[in-house]
């Protein structure tokens, strides 16, 4: 029973799926293999995300985490951020539950926002991708702007969610 | 593939590192390893069946009809709207981003749609809820978006 409601939504998922295959077998079969590609992209990355979360869980403490990132932590702890966030480790999604654990150990909202948007927005290899396709004018302005306003968003976002 | 390298790197100079500090921990990083994937394991189904259902329907050819012909302030809205709501790799949303430009969209509409892409996350909402509670989410997709707005005008002026 516990099963079956934890797995709700992806049953509607896969009703949606079966409708789809008798209305629109062509998007079916395109969303369906889109799905197995995100699929195998999953299989590798989220073993080692979630083994490294666990190491960091038990090898951390908690007052180094506060140290490096926390509220205290100012113009470094947002550096920090920023550059846990554009190394070249996955999607979004495994962002996630690290942030949970960061902040856990007492890194900052502000921080964590910025390590977030870092990791969506200006990682790496994607910024090599833009400076290809849309030019290096393009690429440089989006990045200053995009860094002013999550920093921006994590501010307002610290102020107003850790007053709780 | 730079991706799996690099994390696969990270992970084993770590666990060559744990292990040989302390056995016992390292055990424990992968029992609390485990859990953490149980708990999102339901979500992670959920997100890539409904990251197929979008990039089925919304295929590249469709976005490109849906904001390459039109042009002004609705194509940036619909293009920010769609940014918000798909999760398309950076290896295919830059190129099409690419193509929009030089089938006449304007630099405003693909800023949209590159910043708000990146920068909002719908589908992944569920999964960011599940690790760090409603009001973060959607105080940090929210306040992204009108964020992703304002980034697309700037970049329109200027460039």
């Amino acid at each position: 029973m516990n099963i079956i409601k934890k797995f709700k939504a992806v049953i509607v998922i896969i009703l949606i799926y079966i409708g789809l295959i008798f209305w629109l077998p062509d998007t079916a079969a395109k969303s369906f293999s889109v799905a197995v590609d995100y699929a195998k992209e999953m299989v590798f990355i989220i073993p080692p995300v979630f083994i490294l979360m666990g190491l960091l869980e038990v090898w951390i403490p908690k007052d180094k985490i506060q140290q490096w990132l926390g509220s205290s932590s100012g113009l470094k702890g947002i550096l920090i951020s920023f550059l846990m966030g554009t190394l070249p480790t996955g999607p979004l999604y495994v962002a996630f539950p690290m942030t949970a654990t960061l902040l856990k150990k007492g890194a900052s909202i502000s921080n964590m926002v910025i390590f977030l948007g870092s990791w969506a927005a200006l990682k790496i290899p994607q910024l090599l991708v833009e400076i290809k396709f849309l030019g290096v004018a393009f690429t440089l302005l989006r990045f200053v702007l995009t860094f002013t306003v999550i920093v921006i968003i994590g501010i307002i976002m610290e102020r107003t969610l850790s007053n709780k | 593939m730079v991706t799996i390298i690099t994390i696969y790197s990270i992970l084993a100079i770590c666990l060559v590192f744990s292990f040989w500090k302390n056995k016992q921990k390292t055990f424990k990083a992968f029992k609390i390893a485990t859990k953490g994937f149980l708990k999102t394991a339901p979500s992670l189904f959920m997100l890539l069946g409904i990251v197929g259902l979008i990039l089925g329907i919304l295929t590249p050819e469709t976005i490109e009809r849906l904001i390459g012909e039109e042009a002004g302030f609705l194509a940036t809205g619909v293009a920010a709207i769609l940014g918000a709501i798909t999760l398309i790799p950076s290896l295919i949303a830059f190129p099409l981003a690419g193509s929009l430009l030089r089938s006449g969209a304007t630099i405003m509409t693909i800023s949209a749609f590159i910043t708000s892409l990146v920068m909002v996350g719908t589908i992944t909402a569920p999964m960011e809820i599940k690790s760090l509670g409603k009001n973060f989410t959607l105080m940090r997709n929210g306040l992204s978006f009108l964020g992703a707005l304002f980034i697309a005008a700037i970049m329109g002026v200027f460039l």
